[in-house]
């Protein structure tokens, strides 16, 4: 890449041109990371099925029992489909919450050096690495599909809807997931992770929309689950993946509110996990 | 960018670095540490644990900045442009860089996407550089299941793909059987031969250094103690002086002076574990 750009000076061709492969260059450099991260899962996929037990659990165990409780889902919708929208939410949440702990392997090895020390920009290393969850997350969704499909739940097939739910979870997961990266970039060890992770998971989940409404809660929890981005993301799988799913509060606010919380996330993010490599 | 070399010119050093320091805290890992390295050269850095050699690695290849000084790396300023200084450079950390959940081609892969290899050249530069390393038949296999040998390949075949001017080595060949280190410098020897790189390399072992390395520069408590050919630094302890004397002659007289105990060597050990 020549630095004087010939004698005339750098023509605004060649200015769109580098800017055009700057961006090339970014998106190849985002996807080498999530594409390692398809190849890991192809090549083990047990993990998959191991982690697909808790959604399982939660639709079987305390769908099958709750949805004898009347006046929880509101309208007419039945229980059990009112709660496959929140678990399928729950699962990939589960997933993200966690992904740091990778970062914080790669740290231990050296795998994470080779990262930084690549020219590849911090933002397109943690981008790469939250579509990386989210591509995670979508197996797990289709397990609880299935599942979801099995216990008859009435779900839209359509494959827009099919889409905007894909969006949704891959959105969804790479915010949560970047969160996580944040906090591996703070506490730096696996041990601490795994109390922060554990204590985190379990507010997000219940002051959330996932199993009940918010009307159902105390003033206070409600104003805590409006500020919850899982809040959103459940409204927006809800309205898409149900076949008599509504929306609370409309796609455009739940996807916006995802994408803005996934921004700020990404550049507080893109800044510390550079300093990881101390 | 596929023109090699565009900015330095051959008198330039390839690596010069001026009065570069770091501090953590009190300790000065690194301090006032001025070197030129010739284009070419395969250029050792030796010192105790804890010396700060890799934090000087770290500072070069832009992992962390320093507190005062700089280092220009072929032609490119490491604080004022450090995405430039990690284009034209490639490392191989001491510790365990390639994922050994991905195969050997699949590491390759993601360096070259990393690299901004160009998508039409991947897969032959790919193919020629594992071929090049010995890796051929085991390409598709799952690197956790290299031997250490396989993996250091791997991993200097990792940081060469995109033809870098300065390849820095942090003890690359620690751990590994002698057969196995020598077919690593075996492999460094024939990339300065062939393609006139620049190589940094830090090691332990001074027979190694003293054979392979054209000179070598020993850093004891951040400070260079001693620089010059093999030859050199010899020829000023005595007639028939191994570089292990000169180590010894220059190094041990401090840790006599600071016998520690087992705190000391832990805070040591830790130091090294996070910031070496």
């Amino acid at each position: 890449m020549a630095k004087s750009g010939g004698p005339a000076g750098p023509s605004a061709i060649m200015v769109e041109r580098t800017f055009r492969s700057r961006i090339a260059d970014y998106v190849t450099q985002t996807w080498a990371v999530a594409a390692a991260e398809v190849q890991k899962l192809y090549h083990d996929p047990l993990e998959l099925f191991t982690r697909a037990v808790q959604p399982v659990l939660w639709l079987m165990l305390f769908g099958e029992v709750m949805a004898r409780v009347r006046g929880v889902a509101p309208g007419n919708l039945p229980y059990l489909d009112y709660l496959a929208a929140g678990i399928l939410a729950q699962s990939a949440l589960f997933v993200a919450i966690f992904y740091g702990i990778s970062a914080i392997w790669e740290h231990d090895l050296g795998v994470l050096q080779r990262y930084l020390a690549s020219p590849a920009p911090r933002s397109a290393l943690v981008l790469g690495k939250a579509i990386s969850a989210g591509v995670r997350a979508l197996s797990q969704a289709l397990i609880v599909y299935i599942l979801a499909l099995l216990l008859g739940v009435a779900i839209n097939l359509n494959p827009l809807n099919i889409a905007g739910v894909a969006a949704a979870i891959v959105l969804g997961s790479g915010l949560f997931s970047t969160l996580s990266l944040i906090i591996a970039c703070v506490v730096k060890t696996r041990e601490r992770f795994m109390g922060i992770g554990q204590v985190l998971t379990m507010p997000i989940f219940f002051a959330s929309n996932a199993i009940y409404p918010l009307s159902l809660m105390p003033p206070w929890l409600n104003v805590v689950s409006h500020v919850n981005p899982l809040t959103y993301e459940v409204d927006a799988l809800r309205a898409l993946m149900l076949t008599r799913g509504v929306s609370d509060y409309g796609l455009m606010l739940d996807f916006g509110v995802m994408a803005a919380a996934t921004a700020v996330l990404v550049a507080v993010a893109a800044k510390m996990y550079g300093r990881m490599g101390y | 960018m596929s023109e090699q070399n565009s900015n330095a010119s051959p008198a330039e050093p390839a690596v010069r670095i001026s009065e570069l320091t770091r501090r953590f805290g009190d300790l000065t890992a690194v301090d006032r540490v001025s070197l030129s390295i010739a284009t070419g050269e395969i250029f050792g850095l030796i010192g105790p644990n804890g010396a700060g050699k890799s934090t000087l690695i770290r500072m070069l290849t832009t992992l962390l900045s320093p507190t005062s000084g700089t280092a220009t790396i072929a032609g490119h300023d490491i604080v004022n442009e450090p995405a430039e200084v990690r284009r034209h450079i490639g490392y191989v950390p001491q510790l365990l860089s390639a994922d050994g959940s991905l195969t050997g081609y699949e590491n390759m892969l993601l360096s070259a996407r990393l690299y901004g290899v160009p998508r039409a050249e991947r897969k032959q530069r790919i193919e020629r550089a594992l071929a090049r390393m010995g890796l051929a038949e085991a390409a598709h296999h799952l690197a956790g299941h290299y031997s250490g040998g396989m993996i250091r390949r791997l991993e200097i075949a990792q940081s060469l793909l995109h033809r870098p001017e300065v390849l820095i080595l942090d003890e690359p060949t620690v751990g590994l059987d002698p057969a196995a280190r020598d077919t690593v410098w075996e492999r460094v020897l024939e990339l300065r031969s062939r393609f006139h790189r620049t190589m940094i390399v830090t090691s332990h072992l001074m027979n190694e250094v003293d054979q392979f390395c054209d000179r070598i520069a020993l850093i004891d408590r951040g400070r260079i103690v001693a620089v010059g050919t093999p030859a050199e630094l010899k020829a000023r302890v005595g007639p028939g002086a191994t570089l292990d004397d000169v180590f010894i002659r220059l190094v041990a007289a401090r840790e006599e002076e600071q016998e520690g105990g087992y705190g000391e060597v832990r805070r040591a050990r830790r130091a090294i574990r996070d910031h070496g």
